[in-house]
C-alpha cells in the first residue's frame, strides 16, 4: 500500500513538473519577457537591471526553478491584458466553470444512467433504439455545432431559452446539454452493456426464481452491480468537462476559465493561458490520484502495483 | 415498425451500407474536389452574399447550399473542407500509428524500465488537456496547417502504444517467436517479421476507431481559432464564421457542421463494425 502510494505521488509530481516545464519553455520561446515592459524611454541600464531582478542572466534551468518557486506560492505573473495578477483573474472565473460542470454532470447522470438501465431492460424495443441513437449522436456531434444548433432552434427560432451568459436556471439548459451529451452517451453505453451482462448472471436468475419482483431485481440486484463500471469513469468525466468547457463556454459566452483561455489567445495573453493550463492539469492529476487511492481502499481486488 | 427497425439494425450491422455510402461520397468529394465543386472555395462575390440554399425562397441552382457572408459558395467550400479533413486524418493516423505501434512493440518486447517509461509517457499524454496545450502552442508559434497536424500527431500515438503493447506481450511468449529467437534471428527481425504481423489487426481497428475523434479534435481547434488558419475552407472554421449570422442565414453554420457530424457518425459506425469483424476482443475500446 505504501509503495503504491509513493509511486503514485512521484508520478503525480513528474506530470506537474513536465507540464510546467513545457509551459515555461514555451513562454521563454515566445520572447524575452522584458519586451512587454519596454518602451522608447527604456535605457540599457534599466534593461540589465530587469534582467538581474528577474534572474534572466542565469541559466534557463535556474530561471525555471525561480519561476516554479514563484508559481508554487501562487504568483503566476501579471495578466498582459488586464494588468493584474493572473491568479486573481483565474479565481474570479472558476465559479462559473464549476457551475457549468456541475449542471452538465447532473444532466449526464440523470440521462445516462437511467437511460442505460431502461435500454438494457427493454432490449430490442423502441426505447432501446432511442437510447442507442441518443448515444451514437452524442459521440458524433461536434460540441460547438450542437451548441449553435440548440441556440438556433430554441433561442432564435422558438425564442424559448436565452442564447447564453450566466444567469437563472433557464440559462443552464442549453449549455449543460451541449457539454453533457457526450458524457451522457458514454454513461448510457457503459451502463447498458454492464446491465445486460449482470442481468444474464446466475444470481439474477436465482433472484427471479425466488419470485422477487421485476423492479426489485432490476434496481436492487442488477443496478447496484452495474454501477461499478460507470463509477470508474468519474475522473474521465471530470477531464471531459474541463476540456469541453472551453468549447461550450465559447459558444454560450459563459464567463468561465475555458472562455478566458480562448480569449487570452486572441489577446496574446500567455501568462493567463499558462496559468489556466497549469491549474487544470494539476487539478486533473490530483483528482486522478484520489480516485486511484479510493479504488484501492474500496476494492481490495485492485492490485496495488 | 418495431420489426422493421430490428431488421434494419441487423442488416446495418452485417453490411454497413449507409455509413459506407456517406464515407465513400465524402472521400470522392475530397479526391476530386476541383471537379465536384461548382465554385472557387476561397474567392467570393460580395454581391452574392447570404443567398439561401436552392430549395428555399430566394435560392438558385447556381448555389446549391447557398452562400456565406462573403458570397462564397457553401457547397464548394464543404467539398473542399472534406479534402482538408481527409488530409489531416490520413497524415495524423499514419504518423500516430507508426510511432505508437513501434513504441508498443518495443515496450512489450523489452519490458521493465523501457516499458514503464513508455507507458508513463502514454499516461502523461492522457493527463494533459489537449485543447489547452494546443492553445498555448498556437499563442507562441501562431496558426498553421503543419502545427495542427503536429499537435494532433503528438496526442494520437498513445492509444496505439497501449493496445499494441498488450498484444506484443502475448506474442512474445508464443512458440514461434521463441523458435525464431533460438534460431538466432535478430531482435529487429523478430519485431518486424514475427510480432508486427500479429498486431496489424489491432492497429487497423485502433486507427479506424480514432478517426472520428481526430476529425472532432481538428474541427474544435479550427472553431476556436487555434487550428487551420483562414481562409482555408476547414469545416470547424466555417461553423465559427456562420455563428454570427444565425439570425439571418442559418445555413452558413449548419451545413459544414452537418458534414462533420455525418463523417464522424459514419466513421464511428465503420470502426465498430471493423472491430467486431477483425477482433471482438477489442470491445472495450469503443
Amino acid at each position: 500500500m505504501l509503495r503504491f502510494f509513493i509511486r503514485r505521488i512521484i508520478y503525480m509530481i513528474a506530470v506537474v513538473v513536465l507540464v510546467t516545464l513545457f509551459v515555461f519553455v514555451l513562454s521563454r520561446a515566445s520572447g524575452d519577457p522584458r519586451t512587454v515592459f519596454m518602451n522608447e524611454y527604456t535605457t540599457q541600464e534599466q534593461w540589465d537591471k530587469w534582467g538581474e531582478e528577474w534572474g534572466l542572466d542565469k541559466p534557463v534551468i535556474v530561471q525555471y526553478w525561480i519561476w516554479l518557486k514563484e508559481a508554487a506560492q501562487g504568483n503566476l505573473g501579471n495578466s498582459l491584458r488586464e494588468n493584474r495578477p493572473v491568479l486573481e483573474v483565474i479565481l474570479e472565473r472558476i465559479p462559473a466553470t464549476l457551475e457549468l460542470a456541475a449542471g452538465s454532470f447532473i444532466f449526464a447522470i440523470v440521462v445516462g444512467i437511467p437511460g442505460g438501465v431502461i435500454s438494457a431492460v427493454n432490449r430490442g424495443s423502441a426505447l432501446d433504439y432511442f437510447g442507442r441513437v441518443f448515444a451514437l449522436f452524442g459521440q458524433a456531434l461536434p460540441p460547438f455545432w450542437l451548441g449553435i444548433m440548440l441556440i438556433l432552434i430554441f433561442s432564435v427560432e422558438l425564442n424559448l431559452l436565452p442564447t447564453g451568459r450566466r444567469g437563472g436556471i433557464d440559462h443552464f439548459i442549453l449549455p449543460c446539454i451541449t457539454l453533457g451529451w457526450l458524457t451522457a452517451s458514454g454513461l448510457l453505453r457503459i451502463v447498458r452493456s454492464s446491465m445486460l451482462e449482470v442481468m444474464d448472471s446466475e444470481y439474477i436468475k436465482l433472484a427471479r426464481a425466488k419470485g422477487v419482483s421485476n423492479s426489485i431485481v432490476v434496481w436492487k440486484h442488477a443496478f447496484r452491480n452495474a454501477l461499478i463500471a460507470p463509477l470508474t469513469m468519474a475522473a474521465l468525466i471530470f477531464v471531459a468537462f474541463l476540456t469541453g468547457a472551453v468549447v461550450t463556454e465559447t459558444v454560450f459566452a459563459w464567463p468561465g476559465i475555458g472562455r478566458l483561455a480562448v480569449t487570452s489567445v486572441s489577446s496574446l495573453d500567455l501568462a493567463v493561458l499558462s496559468g489556466v493550463v497549469m491549474i487544470l492539469t494539476s487539478l486533473y492529476v490530483i483528482v486522478n490520484f484520489i480516485t486511484d487511492l479510493l479504488y484501492a481502499v474500496i476494492d481490495p481486488r485492485i492490485r496495488l502495483t | 415498425m418495431k420489426k422493421f427497425l430490428t431488421k434494419l439494425a441487423q442488416y446495418n450491422r452485417s453490411y454497413p451500407i449507409i455509413p459506407s455510402v456517406i464515407m465513400g461520397l465524402l472521400i470522392i468529394a475530397a479526391i476530386f474536389a476541383p471537379l465536384v465543386a461548382t465554385h472557387d472555395p476561397i474567392q467570393g462575390y460580395l454581391g452574392d452574399r447570404e443567398i439561401p440554399p436552392m430549395w428555399l425562397d430566394g435560392g438558385s441552382s447556381e448555389h446549391i447550399l447557398g452562400t456565406d457572408q462573403q458570397g462564397k459558395d457553401l457547397y464548394s467550400r464543404v467539398v473542399y473542407g472534406a479534402r482538408i479533413s481527409m488530409i489531416i486524418v490520413l497524415t495524423v493516423t499514419v504518423v500516430g500509428a507508426s510511432v505508437g505501434t513501434a513504441l508498443g512493440i518495443i515496450a512489450g518486447w523489452y519490458g521493465k524500465h523501457i516499458d514503464e517509461f513508455i507507458m508513463r509517457l502514454v499516461d502523461f499524454t492522457l493527463a494533459v488537456p489537449f485543447i489547452l496545450v494546443a492553445l498555448v502552442v498556437v499563442i507562441v508559434f501562431g496558426q498553421s496547417f503543419g502545427m495542427v497536424i503536429g499537435l494532433l500527431a503528438v496526442f494520437s500515438w498513445n492509444g496505439f502504444a497501449r493496445q499494441i503493447r498488450a498484444d506484443s506481450l502475448q506474442i512474445k511468449s508464443t512458440e514461434y517467436v521463441l523458435s525464431a529467437k533460438v534460431a538466432g534471428a535478430s531482435t529487429f527481425r523478430i519485431m518486424a517479421k514475427h510480432i508486427f504481423p500479429g498486431v496489424i489487426n489491432t492497429m487497423t481497428v485502433v486507427a479506424t476507431l480514432r478517426v472520428g475523434g481526430l476529425i472532432l479534435s481538428e474541427a474544435i481547434l479550427s472553431f476556436l481559432g487555434a487550428g487551420i488558419p483562414k481562409p482555408t475552407p476547414a469545416w470547424g472554421l466555417m461553423v465559427a464564421d456562420g455563428r454570427d449570422y444565425l439570425g439571418t442565414s442559418w445555413w452558413i453554420a449548419f451545413f459544414p457542421g452537418l458534414a462533420i457530424f455525418l463523417l464522424v457518425l459514419s466513421s464511428n459506425f465503420l470502426g465498430d463494425w471493423l472491430r467486431d469483424k477483425l477482433d471482438p476482443r477489442l470491445r472495450q475500446l469503443s
